[in-house]
């Protein structure tokens, strides 16, 4: 039985009050203003008009070949460094859990990334890639596992420049998929561990048929919030290339920050906005959809 | 779990080894970062790379403390990020204690629409939030980056306390209450004391947000003075020649406070994490 607590009627609004006031100016407020903006040939210029133009500027950014490929390279980038962080993530959390010592600081030193900076990584992943065959990279690559022979120009072309970008958006996010997946293991009652080996089941057996299913909600959950963040892929690209050469790297965002407050087209950065809301929104629900089944999906 | 026969400790140090290996491979590049600050001049990368720079110095240090309003981007930063800190535990921990304990008319709406609102991705909004702090005269202006980071962390750090208000039982609210204590005296002297841990989550967590945040800064800081540190490191790496050495002494004097936060609080961030991650 719940208990009921007494209150007078405005008490919980007060409670509200001052952070709902927060947020409704600097996030409510700015989602409708945004879909209002997205009509307009927007003008920044005090004294200047905005013209109303309708449907024009989404229907600018379905022709724009350049958020095409933009889009492209943004699903791209999630679906290679979810994949990524789940596999390694999930793997590190296996091993984590079951190594007999050293537990906290395996599980600190592979957090760490997490927690450092966007934009210090991405200088630091931009030098140890260096061109040069001191770069950390090319040296490994070269002098060490003698699989190459020619220090490679990771930046300088678009297909290589991926590889830094890829392998920083997993080396960065490995370690929160991996807390997440290892307290989820930690939860599997070990009883279900023990009667499974007397029924003779091995390693591969057991990871299979408890492991897997025991964690199949925060699977889905990590999967949700992978993908919406990979969408979200901004700092690196704009640190690291510049989303250059010519667009060829751009994603989402990157092209949507460029047209927005660079070419201050602030409408067609609002309608880029918008389609990609959108996009994130349905494959949200399509995941939940697909994957979430009878689960009660409650977050 | 007992190692007890050959064949598992076989399998016990197998994983012990991979583990080992894999951070290694996870630490070089931060541990490279560390040896390149104390490294002069590091125009290109020496060869071979050297994880132990030869004769280290703390030149790199001295130089970006004594240019470019270096210092001042540090201590805008650990104002803008403590103030972000404070504001969001405060707002949110009161959002929260509202949603887990009372009832009022529009509660469905308002917690559904806030849940909805987290997919958003937070970069979309960046173009009206600029211009409403055009409007606000908030462009340069540690209060527009302190309002804008704040309600950016409402909505998580919400959810995040609400769980943990909902955990707490009822007896004691009730026993105030008949000891005649108001709402928010229960609020104050009760419910926060009791949720320091979450409290303290929150708020590092928040401040490592703020503290980070470079895009919003990147838009609407122009004035040098103003600057955040991930702009000051951004200026530092410049677009010509880059003084690598000089990127990461600044680069490092801002991560490692992050670090030691992190290292004091692991439980902490290892409980924030995984809350609604995991069904307990």
């Amino acid at each position: 039985m719940r208990a009921k607590l007494h209150y007078r009627w405005y008490t919980p609004y007060l409670f509200l009050l001052p952070g709902l006031a927060l947020y409704v100016l600097w996030m409510i407020y700015p989602l409708g203003y945004e879909f209002y903006i997205s009509f307009f040939d927007w003008k920044i210029m005090p004294g200047q008009t905005s013209e109303f133009i309708g449907w024009a500027n989404y229907q600018r950014v379905l022709d724009d070949k350049n958020f095409w490929l933009a889009l492209e390279n943004t699903v791209r980038y999630t679906a290679v460094t979810v994949i990524g962080q789940m596999v390694i993530g999930l793997g590190l959390a296996v091993m984590v859990h079951r190594v007999f010592i050293a537990k906290r600081l395996f599980r600190g030193i592979y957090y760490l990334p997490v927690v450092t900076s966007w934009v210090v990584v991405s200088f630091l992943f931009q030098f140890i890639f260096s061109a040069h065959r001191g770069g950390l990279v090319n040296y490994t690559l070269i002098d060490v596992l003698h699989m190459l022979d020619e220090p490679v120009n990771w930046i300088g072309e678009t297909n290589t420049a991926w590889i830094i970008i890829y392998s920083l958006g997993i080396w960065k996010g490995m370690g929160w998929t991996m807390v997440i997946f290892l307290a989820a293991l930690q939860g599997i009652p070990p009883e279900l561990y023990e009667s499974a080996a007397i029924d003779g089941a091995g390693e591969i057996g057991q990871f299979r048929f408890i492991t897997l299913p025991m964690i199949r909600r925060t699977t889905l959950f990590i999967l949700v919030a992978l993908v919406i963040g990979g969408f979200q892929v901004f700092i690196s690209v704009y640190l690291i290339t510049g989303g250059g050469p010519l667009h060829r790297t751009e994603v989402v965002l990157s092209y949507m920050y460029d047209r927005s407050f660079d070419r201050l087209w602030f409408g067609y950065g609002a309608a880029i906005s918008y389609i990609l809301a959108a996009i994130v929104v349905l494959v949200s629900f399509g995941q939940l959809r697909l994957f979430g089944q009878s689960d009660d999906a409650d977050y | 779990m007992t190692v007890n026969n050959r064949s598992q400790r076989m399998f016990h140090w197998t994983i012990l080894a991979l583990l080992t290996l894999g951070a290694v491979i996870a630490m070089a590049p931060m541990l490279y970062m560390v040896a390149t600050a104390f490294k002069p001049a590091a125009y290109v990368p020496e060869f071979p790379p050297k994880f132990i720079p030869d004769n280290p110095t703390l030149e790199n240090f001295r130089t970006a403390f004594n240019s470019r309003n270096f210092d001042t981007a540090l201590f805008n930063s650990a104002k803008v990020a403590v103030s972000t800190a404070l504001l969001v535990t405060t707002l949110s921990s009161m959002m929260a204690y509202a949603f887990a304990r009372f009832e009022f008319p529009g509660k469905t709406l308002l917690f559904y629409t806030i849940l909805a609102m987290m997919m958003v991705p937070t970069m979309m909004l960046i173009i009206p939030q600029f211009i409403l702090a055009s409007k606000l005269e908030l462009i340069n202006s540690h209060t527009g980056l302190v309002l804008v980071y704040t309600a950016g962390g409402l909505a998580f750090n919400m959810f995040l306390l609400r769980g943990f208000f909902e955990s707490l039982p009822y007896e004691l609210e009730e026993a105030a209450l008949i000891d005649g204590a108001n709402q928010f005296v229960i609020f104050w002297r009760i419910m926060l004391p009791l949720a320091r841990p979450a409290l303290s989550t929150v708020g590092v967590f928040s401040f490592l947000g703020a503290w980070d945040e470079y895009i919003w800064a990147l838009t609407v800081l122009t004035d040098p003075a103003k600057r955040t540190l991930p702009i000051a490191i951004q200026n530092f790496r410049g677009t010509r020649a880059t003084d690598w050495g000089l990127v990461f002494a600044a680069s490092l004097t801002a991560v490692v406070p992050t670090v030691l936060l992190f290292v004091f609080f692991q439980r902490y961030f290892v409980q924030g994490i995984t809350t609604g991650a995991v069904k307990k």
